[in-house]
C-alpha cells in the first residue's frame, strides 16, 4: 500500500498544467514592467538597456497628474456611495423578512452581468435626455451603478457571517434601532465596509467604457492613457505608469480579500 | 380576562409564519418570582413564545401582559424583560466589562455607579477579574455567565433564557443548573426558561409548560407533571413510562373496574370524566413503581406474572424488561442496586412477578 494519500501524491501533468496556466495569465502583464525599464522608444525585442527615464518623464507629466487626480476623486466618491448603498441593501436583504427577496437580490446583482457597453450607451442616452452635462459626476454615478453589486456581495457575506442575535441582544438591553446600528452593527461589519470600499475603488479606478461614454472634458486616468497610445513616444511613459498602477491594484485587492475574511471566525456564534 | 395575580400572562396568543402555525391559541399565566420552564421537542413553538415575550416577534393574535401592561406595542428596548440568548450573543468587539455595562447606558446611571454594578455583577456570576477579556478568550460556561450578568444587571422584571445550557457539556451543565437555581432564588426575578431537556426542566422549575405543536399540553409543577400527567403524550415525554391499553368494565362508588392488556383485572379509584363504562383508556405506570421479585410477595397486592427478557445495567440502577401476557411491549422495570441485592440474580427467560401499589397507576384518556 502507498503511504501517501491520493491527494498528496505528486501529479506531474497537473503541475505542468498549473505552470502553463499561470504563465498564460501573467506573462503578458509582466511585459509592462519589463519594457518600462527598457531604453528604447519602441516596444520590441531585443532589449536595449536599463533606464528609469520613462518614470522621470511620467512624474513630470502634468496632464497625467490631472487625470490621476480625476480618477482618484471619481473612485473615492463612487466607492463611498456604492458602499453606503451596499451596506443598507445588505442589511435589508439579510436581516428582514422581505417578500420576494430573491428577485430583489437578482435585480441588484444584474449590473454585474449586463455588458458595460450596453449600459454605457443606455446611460449616455438617459443623461443627455435629462439635460445633464457630461462630467466627472456622470462618470461617478455610472461607477456607483456598476460597483453596487460588488459592494452588496461583499457586505452580504459579512452580514451572513454574523449572528442576528447580536443585534437582538443590543435592542434587548435597551438600545434603539440607531443605537444598535452604531454600537453593534457598524463595528461588526467594519471590515466588510473597508473591503467593499477598496473593491469598488479598484473597479472605478480602471474602468474605461463608462468613463469614455459619460466623460466630459476632464479625462480619467484610463481615458488619458488610451489617448496617449496615439503617440508612440508617449508609450514607454504609459508602461511606467501602468506598472505602478498594477502594483498598487494588487496590493489593494489582496488587502480587500484579506479583510473580507478577517474576523469572521470570531463574530460567528461559535462557542 | 387577565388573571390579576399573574405577573406574566399570555392570552390566546397565536403566531403564524406564513402558513406555518408556530404557536396555536396559547394561554397561561406565570406568577412573580417563578422559575417557569417551557419544555418541548424542537419545533414545538417554545422559542417563539420566548421571542414574543422579548419582543422579537409579535403575536399574530392575542396579547401578552407583563406586570399588567399589554406588550404588543412595546418594542424590545422598552420591555421590562432581558434575554440570555441560546448562543449568548456576547459582542465580540467589546470586552467583558463593556458587554456587561452595555445596557446601563440607557438607564441613565452615573459612571461610578456603572463601574460598581459591573464589578458586583462579575462577582455574582463568579467571574471577578475577567472584565478585560474578550469573548473569544472565554469558555462556553464563562460566556454563559457573562450573558447572564449582562441581562441581570438591567434588573429586569422577567429574565428570558433560551436553552442557555444547551451548548455546555453534561458536567458543566449540571453545575450551572444548580447555580442558576440559586441565583434565581437570590435575585427573586421571574425566570422563563426554554429547554428541550426534561430532566433540566424538572430540576430547575417551579412550574413547567409542556408544549407540542404550538400548544401547551399541561402546565404544572414538576412533581405533578411526573406523577399526574394528563395525557399519554405528556407522560411519554416526561421520564420513562409503561403504557397498557385497558377497557373500563364498570364504574361504581368512585371505583373503576378495568380489564387491562397485561396487568390483569384492576379495581382503582376513578375521578376523571373520561372514565365511564365501556370506555377504552390507557393505564400508565412508571418503571420504578413496578416491583420485581422471583415469587409473589403477598396475596393482597396487585401483581402479574411475566418472563424476564433483557436487562440493562445503568450503574446506579438496573432496567429489566419483562414481557407479560396480553401486553404489546415488554414492561420496563427500574430497580436500584439495593432493591435487587437481596435477590438472587435473575436469569433471562426466567419467570418473575411484578407487583405495584394501587396508587402507582395513572389512568389516561386515549389520544
Amino acid at each position: 500500500m502507498n503511504e501517501v494519500s491520493y491527494i498528496d501524491r505528486p501529479n506531474r501533468p497537473l503541475f505542468f498544467y498549473a505552470i502553463l496556466y499561470l504563465a498564460f495569465l501573467y506573462i503578458p502583464v509582466l511585459f509592462l514592467p519589463l519594457f518600462s525599464f527598457n531604453d528604447n522608444i519602441y516596444i520590441a525585442f531585443p532589449l536595449k538597456g536599463f533606464t528609469t527615464q520613462w518614470y522621470v518623464a511620467m512624474f513630470n507629466d502634468q496632464p497625467m497628474w490631472a487625470a490621476l487626480n480625476n480618477s482618484l476623486r471619481v473612485a473615492c466618491v463612487s466607492s463611498a456611495i456604492a458602499t453606503l448603498l451596499g451596506l443598507f441593501g445588505a442589511k435589508a436583504v439579510t436581516r428582514y423578512r422581505i417578500p420576494g427577496v430573491k428577485p430583489i437580490i437578482f435585480v441588484i446583482m444584474l449590473p454585474m452581468v449586463v455588458p458595460l457597453i450596453i449600459m454605457g450607451v443606455a446611460l449616455l442616452i438617459l443623461v443627455t435626455r435629462l439635460g445633464f452635462n457630461l462630467s466627472l459626476y456622470t462618470i461617478a454615478m455610472a461607477h456607483v451603478l456598476i460597483s453596487v453589486p460588488f459592494a452588496m456581495a461583499t457586505l452580504m457575506s459579512r452580514f451572513e457571517g454574523f449572528d442576528p442575535s447580536m443585534e437582538e441582544a443590543s435592542s434587548d438591553l435597551g438600545a434603539g434601532p440607531w443605537s444598535t446600528f452604531w454600537r453593534v452593527t457598524l463595528p461588526m461589519v467594519a471590515p466588510g465596509i473597508v473591503a467593499s470600499f477598496l473593491l469598488c475603488f479598484t473597479i472605478s479606478f480602471d474602468e474605461f467604457i463608462m468613463a469614455f461614454f459619460l466623460g466630459g472634458t476632464d479625462p480619467t486616468l484610463p481615458i488619458f492613457i488610451w489617448g496617449q497610445l496615439r503617440f508612440p513616444f508617449r508609450l514607454p511613459g504609459v508602461l511606467a505608469l501602468g506598472s505602478l498602477i498594477l502594483i498598487i491594484s494588487f496590493v489593494l485587492v489582496f488587502f480587500a480579500l484579506w479583510l473580507r475574511r478577517w474576523g469572521v471566525e470570531d463574530t460567528k456564534s461559535g462557542i | 380576562m387577565t388573571n390579576n395575580d399573574a405577573f406574566v400572562s399570555l392570552v390566546d396568543v397565536s403566531k403564524h409564519f406564513g402558513s406555518v402555525v408556530a404557536v396555536d391559541h396559547l394561554s397561561f399565566t406565570i406568577d412573580s418570582g417563578e422559575f417557569f420552564s417551557l419544555l418541548g421537542p424542537s419545533g414545538c413553538g417554545k422559542t417563539t413564545v420566548l421571542r414574543m415575550l422579548g419582543g422579537f416577534e409579535s403575536p399574530t393574535t392575542g396579547e401578552i401582559y407583563i406586570d399588567g401592561t399589554p406588550m404588543s406595542e412595546v418594542p424590545p428596548h422598552h420591555r421590562p424583560t432581558n434575554m440570555v440568548f441560546q448562543n449568548y450573543a456576547i459582542f465580540p468587539h467589546l470586552n467583558v466589562r463593556a458587554n456587561i455595562a452595555y445596557g446601563l447606558r440607557y438607564d441613565k446611571i452615573e459612571k461610578a455607579e456603572v463601574a460598581r454594578r459591573v464589578e458586583e455583577a462579575l462577582e455574582m456570576v463568579k467571574l471577578p477579574g475577567f472584565g478585560k477579556r474578550r469573548s473569544n478568550e472565554l469558555s462556553g460556561g464563562q460566556r454563559q455567565r457573562v450573558a447572564l450578568a449582562r441581562a441581570l444587571i438591567k434588573r429586569p422584571k422577567v429574565l428570558l433564557l433560551d436553552e442557555p445550557l444547551g451548548a455546555l457539556d453534561k458536567k458543566l451543565r449540571e453545575e450551572m443548573q444548580l447555580e442558576l437555581r440559586a441565583l434565581q432564588e437570590s435575585v427573586g426575578i421571574t425566570f422563563i426558561f426554554v429547554t428541550h431537556d426534561q430532566e433540566e426542566a424538572l430540576t430547575l422549575s417551579t412550574r413547567i409548560a409542556v408544549m407540542a405543536r404550538g400548544k401547551a399540553l399541561q402546565v404544572a409543577s414538576p412533581k405533578d407533571l411526573y406523577n399526574r400527567p394528563v395525557s399519554v403524550e405528556v407522560a411519554d415525554f416526561i421520564g420513562q413510562m409503561n403504557f397498557v391499553e385497558a377497557q373500563v368494565i364498570d364504574v361504581r362508588n368512585g371505583e373503576a373496574v378495568l380489564d387491562t392488556a397485561g396487568l390483569g383485572k384492576i379495581t382503582t379509584a376513578a375521578n376523571s370524566d373520561f372514565i365511564h363504562k365501556d370506555a377504552a383508556i390507557i393505564v400508565a405506570i412508571r418503571p420504578e413503581k413496578l416491583l420485581l421479585s422471583a415469587d409473589r410477595q403477598s396475596e393482597n397486592q396487585a401483581a402479574v406474572q411475566g418472563t424476564l427478557k433483557t436487562s440493562a445495567y445503568l450503574g446506579d440502577r438496573n432496567h429489566f424488561y419483562v414481557s407479560v401476557e396480553g401486553a404489546e411491549r415488554p414492561l420496563a422495570v427500574a430497580a436500584t442496586e439495593a432493591e435487587v441485592s437481596g435477590e438472587k440474580p435473575f436469569d433471562h427467560e426466567s419467570t418473575v412477578w411484578l407487583s405495584w401499589a394501587d396508587n402507582a397507576l395513572i389512568l389516561l384518556p386515549r389520544d
